[in-house]
This record gives C-alpha cells, structure tokens and sequence, in this order.
C-alpha cells in the first residue's frame, strides 16, 4: 500500500515537471523578444528539475544513487541562474533592447 | 582562523603558484579531505588508477580555488545554516508559485505579458547578499537578472505584478537575514 502510495505521488511529480519543461518551450516559442523567451524557458530551469528530481528521488528511495541525485538538483540550481545571468548581461551589452510596455522605458 | 583584514594590500595575484602560508592552511586540509571523502563515497570503485585519478583531481581542485584566492575571502564554503533551509524552503514556493503565473501567461490565447526593467536596491554592497539576491530573483520564473551595479540590480520581469512584488522588497529582506548567523 505504502509501496503504492510513493509510486503513485513518484508519476505525479515527473508528470507535472515533463509538462512545465513542455509549457517552458511552448512559451520560448511564443513570446515576442529574448527577454522575455528566457522567462519561459527558466520554467524549465528551475521548476522543472526539481520535480522531475523529486519524482526520481521517490523511485531511488534511500540510497547513494538519491544523495548523487540531490546533487545534481544543487548543481542545476546554482548553474541556471548563472548561465541565464550570463545570456541576459551579454544581451544587455550587445544593446539589444526590451520591449516594454508604455510605462517605463528605461 | 580570522581571514586577513581588508586593509592590508594584497599582492597582485600572477600566474605563478602562489601559496600564502598564513590563513589558508587549515582550511586547505579541511577541503581536501572533504574532496577526498566526497570522491571515495561517490564513486564506489576502490581500484588503484581510479583513486590516483581522485587525488589528481582533488589537488587540481585545491590549486585551482588557491589559485583564485577563494580562502581569503570572508565567505567559507563550508558555512551552513538552517536559516539558509529555511530561505531555500520559501524560495521553492516563490518557484512555484510564479512558475504556475508563466505557464498561465504561456497558455493564455493572448499571451497577457506586461514586460518591464526595473532597478532595485540590493540590501547592502556584501557579495553573498548580491549572488543570493541576484541568482534568486533570476531562479524564480518571471524575472531575470540583468546586471547588478553599485549595489542596484536591473531586473527584467515578464509581468506588471512580477515587478510589483520585487519592488515590495520581500525577497531582498529574506536574503539579508541569511548572513547574520555566520
């Protein structure tokens, strides 16, 4: 029953993370300019890892395979962010501007 | 060991090996041997050329990180903290609630984006409060950081709300509390 339980709450994660990874490049696809592709594709950086992570982490149960899986998930975390900083400051430089709404051009 | 006082002029830095014998030594055998012990438990494998491959890294890595001067700073890699927990547990929820808010955006037929940049005050000139704020606000889905200056972080965010929220400073105060422990 237990057994069933974590099986069960195991797919949901994965189900979920495959389908924000899926809305992340649905929306990289849409969105009209870099900026704001990057917003959707950090779905897929950062919500996504951690319940694909989560639901693997459900399947390996207590083992070294779950501490090497958290590691994984830190590594991500912290690398993503960092990547996206790099991309976004290069664009930055390279004065490529963001569409704005009519409030704030900066 | 204290790290050496700010005031003090470093010697530039060359490309030769340059080991300062002070503050750094004991920290030196403390990341060693957690390299070492981090390469033993996670490769499992116990053959000769396998662990002179590990210790080959390992001694790469620490030349590497004295290389880059890392031990002088105040920032200790091995510095932990529940408060640091805590920030990751309420981070994980600002993931996921801003990252239903995009896949909602994405999804909607008339893709309701409100981009803007906007300049927010990080909460002081301290590296780890500039990463943690920075690398968290470009973490959670909807902003991005563009660049950090003079203590300011040029955010960009997909929404009107996502921007109204930074500007609320929530996240900047949560990140101030996380050095005070250390």
């Amino acid at each position: 029953m237990f057994e069933l339980i974590v099986q069960i709450l195991s797919w949901v994660l994965l189900i979920t993370g495959s389908a924000f990874v899926v809305i992340g490049g649905i929306g990289a696809l849409r969105m009209p300019d870099l900026y704001t592709r990057m917003h959707a594709a950090s779905v897929t950086d950062s919500l996504a890892p951690i319940l694909i992570i989560g639901g693997l982490l459900l399947q390996a149960g207590f083992t070294l395979f779950s501490v090497k899986l958290i590691a994984i998930l830190l590594f991500l975390l912290l690398s993503g962010p960092t990547a996206s900083n790099a991309l976004a400051s290069a664009a930055l430089l390279s004065g490529y501007r963001a569409q704005h709404s009519e409030e704030d051009k900066t | 060991m204290p790290p050496l006082p700010d005031a003090q002029p470093r010697p530039e830095p060359t490309l030769a090996m340059n080991f300062e014998r002070t503050p750094t030594l004991a920290r030196t055998v403390s990341l060693s041997l957690l390299l070492a012990a981090t390469w033993l438990v996670w490769s499992g494998l116990y053959k000769p050329l396998l662990l002179a491959l590990g210790a080959f890294s390992c001694a790469i890595t620490i030349m590497l990180i004295r290389r880059m001067r890392f031990f002088d700073e105040e920032t200790y890699p091995l510095h932990f903290s529940w408060r640091l927990v805590r920030f990751w547990l309420w981070l994980g929820k600002e993931i996921w609630s801003s990252s239903i808010e995009v896949a909602r955006v994405v999804l909607h037929p008339n893709l309701p984006i409100s981009p803007r940049t906007i300049t927010i005050e990080s909460p002081s000139r301290h590296n780890f409060d500039q990463v943690m704020l920075g690398n968290s606000i470009t973490l959670t889905p909807g902003t991005l950081t563009l660049d950090v200056y003079d203590g300011k972080l040029k955010v960009h965010t997909l929404t009107d709300e996502g921007a109204k929220a930074l500007l609320s400073g929530e996240m900047a105060s949560k990140v101030t509390t996380l050095r005070r422990s250390s």
